[in-house]
């Protein structure tokens, strides 16, 4: 966690969130997370649903008042000076965000008009793929074209920082791939983007840098190479034919010592993280057979987020 | 950080104020247009209570100083502009707000303010449609309106006033509840105000209670329309009123306003 230098970096950080806490009722969304978003990079808060990745975002686009905590973004406060961070942001909601009558190009060109310095129009139509809809008003739109349009709408202004809420939820796999090359270009071009994912993939693919969150709370923090590699650890995948036997996961550590964890995935299949060697693997067979228990499979990976979260929550990530 | 020199090379920044009010003013008169039985309900209440009303005084004795239609066609042109500016406008902000299009604006350089003076522009197109089919109908019904220079610079002024306090009223409506109690709210305050609410018929025709009728927004725009072409004089008093309800009603709408 970057706490220590946290005062530091707060003057250049895009981002920075200091133990922000939201409840809503009896229920805590987001309890004393802490977190840094540096310039230029793409920055991934991943989590499970209603991890508070969305609220999260919404407090930095100043939607939500922190009930305790601090929040900067581009060193403002997204309360207080509200009106001068908001030309510099580009947002992209969730869902919604437009007139149920109006057509894709009408709503982006009307955004547009509210910037000073706006992308041309038709460039962007024609970069998300929105020509085909032409005089379609939004309700009937699909719901790639509308998460399309949805991210023009929070270009259009070229905001030096982008909050993308689920860029890719509901969208085919070929515009996901555009949508991902776009953003892709948009680092390239100097803007900063925080989007919030529930997909692994979009995590790995996209990130420089990862928060993965969990019940409101940052659980890890990190390149996806630096989470997934770090310390030199591998895993190993033992999946089995039948159920483990009561009481397996116990004495398969005991078996393999105390340099190695082992994580419960589910009934049939385990997680073996620590030193990934012959040894290791020899000694997973040799339990195998004592316990009469069938491999189907034993495999050697590099740690790849999933990993992360089930070792660091005990829970299997779950979308 | 680098030069910026790709296409989407940060370049931020808001549009100027006005070019954003007449962007949302231009956007919102578009939808408007296009939503083709808001405008007939616009037009068609109005009219149908000029026609059904001048036929009906004739028969009852409220005890009118003028002929029925010169006396209620400043009303109506009233009933048409709280119609349109107070019912109309906080339906449809109240689902604009279900459907997030307030939030994506709330996320845009838009102001609150911008919004409130894009949403009035849009509603002072309206009217003026309105006004033109109103006021055509109660002339060919004979209405004789008392023409001055400060009548009708009156008239003017209450147009925009009451379309001010109206919006400003409608908005703090359309932020502060859910669309369904916006939707309740908006029609049952348009059919009290109609009905008692002094804007059709002059607040003496309500006995006691129009000593406070005439305090309230619809009562100060109906008597003040009826001052200008009744009178040809310029309402001052109830000029004073509509903006002392569209202050309020600002003030509400800001300190209440939720963009979701």
């Amino acid at each position: 966690m970057p706490r220590p230098y946290a005062c530091r970096v707060s003057e250049s950080a895009a981002v920075l969130v200091e133990g922000l806490v939201m409840r809503y009722g009896a229920k805590t969304a987001v309890d004393g997370l802490s977190l840094v978003v540096e310039r230029g990079s793409v920055t991934a808060v991943l989590g499970p649903n209603g991890a508070g990745k969305t609220t999260t975002l919404e407090t930095c686009e100043g939607f939500r008042r922190p009930q305790q905590g601090t929040v900067r973004v581009l060193g403002l406060d997204p309360q207080a000076d509200r009106r001068r961070l908001l030309p510099r942001i580009g947002v992209m909601l969730q869902s919604g965000g437009a007139w149920t009558g109006i057509r894709a190009e009408e709503m982006l060109r009307h955004i547009a008009a509210l910037h000073a310095h706006p992308l041309p129009v038709p460039m962007l139509v024609a970069r998300l793929g929105l020509g085909d809809c032409g005089r379609t008003p939004y309700r009937r739109l699909s719901g790639g074209q509308q998460q399309r349009l949805s991210l023009a709408m929070a270009l259009v202004g070229r905001p030096e920082l982008l909050f993308v809420d689920e860029p890719t939820a509901g969208m085919d796999p070929q515009a996901r791939r555009d949508t991902w090359d776009l953003l892709d270009e948009l680092r390239g071009d100097g803007v900063t983007t925080v989007l919030t994912t529930h997909y692994l993939e979009e995590a790995e693919r996209l990130a420089d840098q990862v928060h993965i969150i969990d019940r409101g709370r940052l659980i890890a923090s990190g390149s996806p190479f630096a989470l997934t590699r770090g310390g030199g650890e591998a895993t190993i995948r033992l999946v089995v034919t039948q159920p483990f036997p009561p009481g397996a996961p116990a004495s398969l550590q005991r078996a393999l010592g105390p340099d190695t964890e082992v994580h419960v995935v589910n009934e049939l299949s385990l997680l073996i993280s620590g030193p990934a060697d012959a040894t290791t693997l020899g000694k997973v067979s040799a339990w195998c057979e004592e316990h009469g228990v069938l491999p189907e499979s034993l495999s050697l990976a590099q740690r790849s987020l999933e990993d992360v979260f089930l070792q660091m929550t005990g829970r299997e990530f779950e979308a | 950080m680098t030069a910026p020199t790709g296409t989407f090379a940060p370049r931020p920044g808001s549009a100027p104020l006005a070019r954003q009010v007449l962007a949302q003013a231009r956007i919102e008169s578009v939808l408007l247009l296009r939503n083709g039985e808001q405008l007939l309900l616009a037009l068609v209440i109005p009219v149908l209570v000029l026609v059904g009303g001048v036929t009906g005084i004739e028969h009852l004795d409220l005890s009118l100083s003028h002929s029925p239609v010169d006396e209620l066609a400043p009303g109506v042109l009233g009933l048409a502009i709280m119609s349109t500016s107070f019912t109309s406008l906080a339906i449809a902000t109240g689902f604009e707000r279900r459907y997030g299009v307030l939030k994506r604006l709330g996320a845009s350089p838009l102001p609150r303010s911008g919004l409130l003076l894009g949403k009035i522009g849009s509603l002072l197109l309206v009217e003026a449609f309105q006004i033109l089919v109103v006021g055509g109908v109660a002339l060919l019904l004979g209405w004789s309106p008392e023409i001055t220079l400060r009548g009708v610079a009156g008239a003017v002024v209450m147009v925009l006033l009451g379309t001010a306090a109206f919006a400003a009223l409608g908005l703090f409506v359309a932020g502060a509840l859910r669309p369904e109690a916006t939707l309740a709210v908006a029609n049952l305050v348009y059919v009290l105000l109609a009905a008692g609410g002094a804007i059709v018929l002059p607040a003496h025709a309500y006995g006691a209670f129009g000593d406070v009728v005439v305090w309230l927004p619809s009562g100060a725009l109906g008597g003040g329309l009826r001052e200008c072409f009744l009178d040809g004089t310029f309402p001052l008093t109830q000029s004073l009123v509509l903006l002392g309800w569209a202050a309020v009603g600002t003030l509400l709408t800001m300190r209440t306003f939720k963009w979701e």
